[in-house]
């Protein structure tokens, strides 16, 4: 069964075994290694990509899930040199310390300001987060680039 | 592994037929774990997640019908009439778990700590497959069993509504499930009160605290259910989930709507 879908805006056609797991096509097959595999297990959210517009957890999708979705993963949030707003809201706020964690936090951001509007305030934001882990603890500074980038962006969110 | 994408209910079900272990495939947010883990390992996935016959919400009748596709996310914002179930929904899991998650996914697993059959059990749903309607009391068997036979497929799930009704979870902090969920429903005919996560067989009606509340008890009175009949593991013993009960009961019934 072939498998196609819209990757980063462009059609990604894979050829990987239809019952692969999303991240790992990402990753091996496709290249893009912005997608981090971390728990593996739907707990840590490192793997956290767009479909169809709604942050979701790529460790637990299979290739053939995504057929004729529309995903965007962290590589395709910028354009060109342009961050996107909640990339530019982590990198103002210091809202990463090593960074493994920061792509799935960048597009759990991006769902919570699409689900909360630009004036959402932290204890919300805070309790949204509750699928993403940072093992630095540095949810501090990523709930301040959240609740920067929401209000940067509101109503226009990737 | 083979990976079917039938166009009808009807078509799903045929698939069933033949095969070591197939199994359906919905929001796959149990099926994968288990799957990765290597307790399932399934010949055959059907993916139902395209049947829009298995999706929407309906009011009839004095019950919510939801679809067994319907995502936790779609309950916690469109149940409207419901606010109890909108916010149990809305305790599932993470936003992304509740992006894929599926209703009828978390009903067939019927895992010891999974939220909605504590709705199930306390809002006495009725389950309607392909071929039957399950009541609530009969539907749950057990932990990880269910009265659904091999190739029974869910179609929607019908809550009454309640005149009151109310859920509070104490979670495992990392998965986010219950160690103890207690779910309370007025009904016309009297209290419901459904535990999830905390039992020792699955979900289970608190039969203690119905009676309890049916007399006009304080839920603050209400003795913890026997620790016998509670789990025990790494994450919690049999007493601490016993006392988890009567906590989450006190803020269910403080939290009625």
């Amino acid at each position: 069964m072939a498998i196609e879908f819209t990757l980063n805006g462009e059609r990604a056609a894979p050829t990987a075994d239809p019952t692969a797991l999303l991240v790992e096509v990402l990753r091996d097959e496709l290249g893009l290694t912005g997608t981090h595999i971390g728990c593996d297990t739907s707990q840590c959210g490192a793997c956290n990509v767009l479909m169809n517009g709604e942050p979701v957890k790529s460790c637990t999708l299979l290739l053939a899930q995504v057929d004729g979705a529309d995903i965007v993963t962290i590589e395709g949030l910028a354009e060109g040199d342009t961050l996107h707003p909640m990339q530019l809201a982590f990198k103002e706020a210091h809202g990463l310390q090593c960074g493994f964690c920061t792509p799935g936090m960048v597009m759990a951001g991006i769902g919570i300001a699409k689900r909360h509007g630009g004036a959402v305030g932290e204890d919300t934001i805070a309790h949204e987060l509750e699928g993403n882990l940072c093992r630095c603890t540095g949810y501090v500074n990523i709930v301040k680039a959240i609740k920067a980038g929401a209000a940067a962006s509101a109503g226009e969110m990737a | 592994m083979t990976y079917y994408r039938p166009r009808t209910a009807a078509e799903a079900v045929e698939l069933t037929t033949s095969g070591a272990d197939p199994a359906y495939l919905a929001g796959g947010h149990t099926l994968i774990p288990a799957m990765k883990a290597r307790l399932r390992d399934p010949d055959r996935l059907i993916d139902v997640s395209g049947l829009d016959e298995l999706r929407g919400m309906q009011h009839a009748d004095g019950r919510l019908w939801i679809g067994a596709l319907t995502r936790h996310a779609d309950v916690a914002r469109g149940a409207d009439v419901f606010p109890a179930l909108q916010t149990m929904a809305s305790m599932i899991g993470d936003p992304q778990v509740r992006n894929r998650g599926t209703l009828g996914g978390s009903l067939a697993n019927n895992d010891p700590a999974a939220d909605y059959p504590a709705a199930v059990l306390a809002l006495d749903a009725l389950v309607e497959t392909d071929r039957a309607v399950h009541g609530a009391a009969d539907f749950f068997q057990g932990m990880f069993f269910t009265a659904l036979e091999d190739g029974e497929l869910i179609r929607r799930v019908g809550f009454r509504i309640p005149r009151r009704a109310a859920y509070a979870k104490f979670r495992h902090p990392a998965s986010r499930y219950a160690l103890a969920g207690v779910f309370v429903a007025e009904l016309e005919e009297g209290w419901r009160v459904a535990v999830t996560g905390a039992g020792g067989e699955g979900v289970f009606r608190w039969s203690e605290a119905e009676a309890a509340l049916g007399a006009g008890q304080n839920a603050r009175d209400v003795p913890p259910p026997d620790a016998a009949a509670m789990s025990s593991d790494i994450h919690a013993g049999a007493d601490y989930r016993a006392h988890l009960c009567t906590v989450m009961l006190k803020q269910a019934v403080g939290d009625l709507s």
